[in-house]
This record gives structure tokens, C-alpha cells and sequence, in this order.
């Protein structure tokens, strides 16, 4: 499908990386920080409605709009957005399986939130200087970092609330730690990140606000046991499956067609 | 126990130089929930640069019933306005 | 000691109601803490909540395709659109609680069914097409009701419909843009655009209310000056901004009687079916239930979160201060 006028003035930044002169493993850089941020901010989308208080319809649309934002950035910079995000299978996304897990309560969305943004934050914040990933990292990190400090008021809330929140957040966390690894292993393209020191710098903070929750830190390991990988791999859990289904249904039934 | 969140009234500064100007008011249970949904809520479009949460509980208003009393007694010194003195035509810079 | 007769009473409110009444007439705003009639508060009370209400139950049409908006492009668009609509629902619901009325009482009266939202909810979003039809139609209909809200004589009501107005300028542009692509698009596009087009026209029609010799409310709020223009006024108003609208969409409005009337200087129109009207208003429209259901499920199912962070904020009273400055 070529792009059409509709979509590239639609695209927010139109610098591709190889424009950039940036190696091809740019391009499987931003496909993989692309889709995380497609695919949390589609399952953020979700929420639309259905939030316990009209006052967090509008801050996890806040959310997902930023994440779309990014999105769009980093698709673009491989290749058409619209291309990449509907006509692609399962096995060619490499989100990270933590970003695709449904939604599930208000708490185990902000524990996906916590893992996940506070990643985010530190990936960016080790990008700032590279030199095809730096512009965006910098206007991003600003975004994440919002959205870690959503995520660390509502872990502290839930979990030293009431004794029915404190045992969903735990349940949240305790549910979505063995998804956390993944997040450190080295892609490739990011080269400027030190993944042991992202790695160190979360379990610090990450922990931190676990404990001032007066949660405790999950035991279970952070790994998958499937050798054959997870996200980055194009290895996925089934709900994302369905996920794509719908997405991509409306799209992938008027083939060539302008939106 | 209740799940009622107390009243706000949100105050913001759309740009530097200007006061803070009453936007509207939310829920929220606590002050830094109420900045961050202030956050979300009334600057969306990039419309402040600085927020003020009050608890709309905190707030005393005059009555309006006062109205006149309270308000009055500045209507009557129009010297505390510059139109109230004449000045020669053709004199500027005052 | 002296004692407060009725006719004390009687005669300080006299007094108030002059007061009042020269304000309206002056077309100066009434606010919050002003003196007023039971009866424009409750009035006020209705209009609002039930506007508040529709905000948020529309919410759920239009949310419905967003997981499956065909561009990232559209996608982020329809999103901002419905997070827009839960920001003017907290909005009207602001503007609502300055007449002593709480919004957990009015959910409260929503979700028990005894306060009203606009009907058009009620009917189904079924193709991608209805996304920019509601966009076209329904805000292109809200707006006309809307407008002129921005002068209301009540200040908060008056106030939030300025805001509202201004940022919904873009709901009903991209509803349109959405219908042109589709209407210049592949030959199912456009039939889709047209389709929904079909269902939503009429139903818009009825957002501006019964007929003026049968509306109940419409003449006391004008004389309140909480409306400016009878329900027929702005559904005329409507039409002839709309036609000229279809024909550049290249698409038609179903109605074998819209025509112009050289006389009227304003398009004749075909009879809207007021018996579907009260019939959805009464609860029997295709998606009444589904709505009301949907909207107490997340109310409910949020209890629990609201609890927690009220339960929070009582352990930790001492750490909150009552003024926070930060920067946005």
C-alpha cells in the first residue's frame, strides 16, 4: 500500500531512519519501542467509559494519547504507520508481552502502568542523547514521566487504601512481575543503553514505591520459561491475538482504502 | 466507607504575567490527585503554565446579600480611578 | 422577642424576586450565591444534569469504535473526541454542584433512571460511518443548541458552555472530514457513509425536542432567558445549515419533502415520526438499556478505587496541605 496524502500529513514526524543514515537495526529499534506504545495505548483506548471516576476517563486518555503520539513517531520511522499497524501479523509485532496483557481491574492496570512507565522513563531519559532516537526521547520522556507519577500515586493509594485495594494491587503486581524481564534485554539498535544499569535503576524504583505502598515485592521470577523468547521475538500471549483482531478487522477489510 | 471525594476549585495561570483566574472546579479525595486531574482536566490544550487546588470547603465568600454594604463604599471614591482627573489637551506620558 | 411571620418571608422575597427579575431582564448573569426562584433552580438543576448526563452516556457510542478506527490518525482523533466529552460531562457537572446539588446525587439519579440523557445515545453505532455521522450531525445539532447557551442568564452554566463550545469547534469538522473521505472513497465506503447518513438524520431532528405548542418547559426558560430560541427556530436553523453540507458531501438526506421554499426563504421538510420519539424517550430505544447498564457497571465495579483513595487521603491527612502551587 503506498501512503496516501492522507496519512503522511497525518504522521507526525515524516524523517525515517534511514533518511537519518541510521543503520537497519534503527529500524528494528523503532518498530519495537513503536509497538509498545501502539499496543499499551490501545489497551489504554479500552478504558474509554468504563473508568471508576469520570476524573480518570480523561488522565488514561491523557495517557494513551501521548503513547499514540509516540507511536505514530516511531512507526513512521520505519516505514507507513497505517501499513505497520494493521497489515502486519502477530509474529511481526515485538511489543513486549507486559504491554499487550488486558486490562483486568483498575489495579492490575496500574500495576501494568508502574512496570511499564517506569521502564519507559529510564529508556528514554538513556536515549536522550542518541542520535536517531534523542529528539523523540526528549519531548517523551516528559510525557512518561507523567506517566510514572500517575502510576506511583495510584500504587501508593491502592495499596495502603483499603484492604480490598491493597489485595487487588498485590494481585496486580504479583500477576504481571513475571512479564518485567523481557524489558532488559538488549535491542538491537539502542545501543546507547546500558540495559544492566536500566535494569538496577528500576528494581530500585520500582521497589521503592512497592514498599511505601506497603505491598511486597513480588517472589516469583521475572522470566517466562519458554526458551524460545517473548515479545521482542514476535513470540506472543493469546489475548494479543484477539487484540489484533479487532484493530486491525476494519482496516484489513477495504484493502487500498483511504480513511 | 465512603467513596464521596471532596470538591476542588481549580485557579490557573494561563501565562506567565497573569494571575491565577478560576477555571472550575473536580473531585478528587486528596490535594495531589486534585492538581494532577486539574492537570488533565483544565489544561489539556496547553492553556496554563501554574495550578492552585483549593478545597472548595476552604473557601468563604462574601454574602451577596452584603453587596451593597460591602461593596459600596469603594464606589463612591472615583478618585481612586485615573479618569477622574482632567487634563489638558495635548499633555501625554500621564 | 420578634418572630419571622410568613408574611415576612413573603415580602423579603418580593424584594429578591424584583431584584431577580430586573437582572434577567438586564441580561446580567445570575450567579451561585444570588437570590432565586425554587423554580429556576430546579429547572437549571434538570437542564444541566441532563446535559452532564448525555456528555457522558455519548461517551459509549463513540468509544465503541475505537479500537477499531480504521487509522492511527483517526484513531487518536476519536480519542481526544471522547475524552473530550468525559472532561465537559465534569464540566456541566461543576457547574451543576454550584446550585447545591452534588454529582454523586445526580449519578446517583441517572443510574436509578430519574434524570434523563439526550436519546440519540440510545440508537447504535453500527459502521465506522456512524463515527463521522454523529460527528456531522449530532454535535452539528448539539452546537446549534449549544450556542446559544453561551449567554444563559445563569453565569456557570453560561461559562462552561464558552468552554465547551470552543473545544468541541473540532468535533463536529472531523466528523465531517470523515464522511468526505468516505463519501470519495471506494463505492463501500460511500455506501456506508450514505447508510449511516440515513439513520442519523432523523434522529437528529428530534435532539432539538418536541414541537414548540407541545413543549412543556420551553416557554418559562425563555422568559428566564435560560433559552434563547424555541425548539422549531433551531431546528429550521439546522436544516438549511445542513443541506447545503450533504450536497458538498455528495451524499443525500432522506427526505422526499426537504425542498426549498423560495417564500420562506427556508427549506420545507418532511413530518419527523414523534411517536419513535417518545417511544426511545421512554426507554424503549434499541440501546436505552444497554447505555444505563453500561454506565452503572463502571460506577459500581469503581467503588472499590473511589473507597481506596478516599480511605488514603484520611490516613494521610496530615502530609496534605490545603494549597498546592505546582507547574502544568
Amino acid at each position: 500500500m503506498t501512503p496516501t496524502p492522507e496519512t503522511t500529513t497525518g504522521a507526525p514526524a515524516t524523517a525515517t531512519a534511514a533518511a537519518a543514515g541510521a543503520p537497519a537495526t534503527a529500524t528494528t529499534a523503532a518498530l519495537a519501542l513503536g509497538d509498545d506504545a501502539l499496543v499499551l495505548s490501545h489497551r489504554l483506548a479500552e478504558w474509554a467509559g468504563h473508568a471508576p471516576v469520570l476524573e480518570e476517563e480523561v488522565a488514561l486518555a491523557n495517557i494513551a494519547l501521548d503513547l499514540l503520539g509516540q507511536a505514530r513517531v516511531l512507526l513512521s520511522m520505519a516505514r507507513d504507520e497505517d501499513e505497520l499497524a494493521y497489515l502486519r501479523e502477530e509474529r511481526a509485532f515485538t511489543n513486549l508481552q507486559l504491554v499487550e496483557q488486558p486490562n483486568g481491574d483498575f489495579a492490575h492496570t496500574i500495576a501494568r502502568q508502574l512496570l511499564f512507565s517506569t521502564y519507559q522513563r529510564f529508556l528514554y531519559e538513556a536515549l536522550a542523547g542518541d542520535p536517531v532516537f534523542g529528539p523523540l526521547a526528549a519531548k517523551a520522556v516528559k510525557e512518561v514521566a507523567y506517566h510514572q507519577d500517575h502510576a506511583e500515586q495510584w500504587t501508593l493509594r491502592l495499596g495502603d487504601g483499603t484492604d480490598e485495594s491493597h489485595r487487588r494491587m498485590q494481585r496486580g503486581l504479583d500477576a504481571l512481575w513475571r512479564y518485567s524481564g523481557e524489558m532488559f534485554r538488549p535491542v538491537a539498535g539502542l545501543e546507547a543503553v546500558n540495559w544492566q544499569e536500566l535494569e538496577a535503576r528500576w528494581l530500585a524504583s520500582v521497589n521503592a514505591v512497592i514498599e511505601r505502598a506497603t505491598l511486597t515485592v513480588p517472589e516469583g521470577p521475572r522470566h517466562g520459561a519458554w526458551a524460545a523468547g517473548a515479545g521482542r521475538q514476535g513470540l506472543h500471549t493469546e489475548p494479543f491475538g484477539r487484540m489484533l483482531a479487532e484493530m486491525q478487522h476494519l482496516h484489513r477489510s477495504h484493502p487500498g482504502a483511504s480513511w | 466507607m465512603s467513596g464521596d471525594w471532596p470538591l476542588w476549585e481549580v485557579f490557573v495561570r494561563s501565562r506567565r504575567g497573569l494571575s491565577h483566574t478560576h477555571a472550575g472546579s473536580l473531585h478528587a479525595p486528596d490535594a495531589e490527585l486534585a492538581l494532577r486531574n486539574a492537570r488533565d482536566l483544565y489544561t489539556r490544550r496547553s492553556e496554563g503554565v501554574s495550578i492552585w487546588v483549593v478545597p472548595s470547603s476552604a473557601i468563604t465568600a462574601s454574602s451577596p446579600d452584603e453587596k451593597d454594604p460591602f461593596f459600596e463604599p469603594a464606589a463612591d471614591k472615583p478618585y481612586r480611578h485615573p479618569t477622574f482627573y482632567e487634563i489638558p489637551d495635548g499633555v501625554k506620558h500621564l | 422577642m420578634a418572630t419571622v411571620t410568613d408574611a415576612d418571608r413573603a415580602a423579603v422575597d418580593a424584594v429578591h424576586a424584583e431584584a431577580f427579575d430586573a437582572a434577567v431582564a438586564a441580561d446580567e448573569r445570575i450567579e451561585p450565591r444570588d437570590w432565586m426562584p425554587e423554580a429556576y433552580r430546579a429547572t437549571l438543576v434538570r437542564q444541566i444534569a441532563q446535559h452532564a448526563h448525555s456528555e457522558i452516556i455519548g461517551m459509549q457510542p463513540e468509544a465503541n469504535w475505537i479500537t477499531r478506527a480504521p487509522s492511527l490518525r483517526r484513531k487518536a482523533i476519536l480519542m481526544a473526541k471522547v475524552q473530550d466529552e468525559a472532561g465537559h460531562g465534569l464540566y456541566l457537572y461543576s457547574a451543576a454542584e454550584t446550585l447545591g446539588t452534588s454529582r454523586e446525587e445526580l449519578l446517583d439519579k441517572l443510574h436509578a433512571g430519574r434524570q434523563k440523557y439526550s436519546s440519540i445515545f440510545n440508537y447504535p453505532t453500527l459502521t465506522w460511518a456512524d463515527v463521522g455521522a454523529i460527528g456531522w450531525l449530532v454535535d452539528g445539532a448539539a452546537i446549534t443548541n449549544q450556542v446559544p447557551l453561551c449567554r444563559c442568564s445563569y453565569g456557570p452554566y453560561a461559562r462552561a458552555m464558552v468552554r465547551i463550545c470552543k473545544e468541541e469547534s473540532f468535533h463536529q469538522r472531523q466528523g465531517y472530514e470523515l464522511l468526505l473521505t468516505l463519501s470519495r472513497g471506494t463505492e463501500a465506503q460511500h455506501a456506508m457513509a450514505q447508510d449511516a447518513v440515513n439513520r442519523w438524520w432523523w434522529p437528529s431532528l428530534m435532539m432539538f425536542g418536541p414541537p414548540d405548542d407541545e413543549s412543556s418547559h420551553s416557554a418559562q426558560s425563555m422568559a428566564w432567558k435560560i433559552k434563547r430560541h424555541s425548539n422549531d427556530e433551531l431546528r429550521q436553523r439546522f436544516v438549511d445549515i445542513c443541506v447545503p453540507q450533504a450536497e458538498a458531501l455528495g451524499l443525500t438526506l432522506p427526505d422526499p419533502d426537504l425542498r426549498w421554499n423560495e417564500e420562506r426563504g427556508q427549506h420545507d421538510f418532511g413530518a419527523i415520526d414523534w411517536t419513535e420519539f417518545w417511544d426511545v424517550l421512554k426507554g424503549n430505544g434499541p440501546c436505552n438499556e444497554q447505555r444505563i447498564t453500561q454506565r452503572r457497571r463502571a460506577h459500581d465495579e469503581g467503588a472499590w478505587v473511589r473507597e481506596a483513595a478516599a480511605a488514603h487521603a484520611a490516613k494521610h491527612t496530615t502530609r496534605t496541605k490545603t494549597t498546592t502551587e505546582a507547574t502544568a
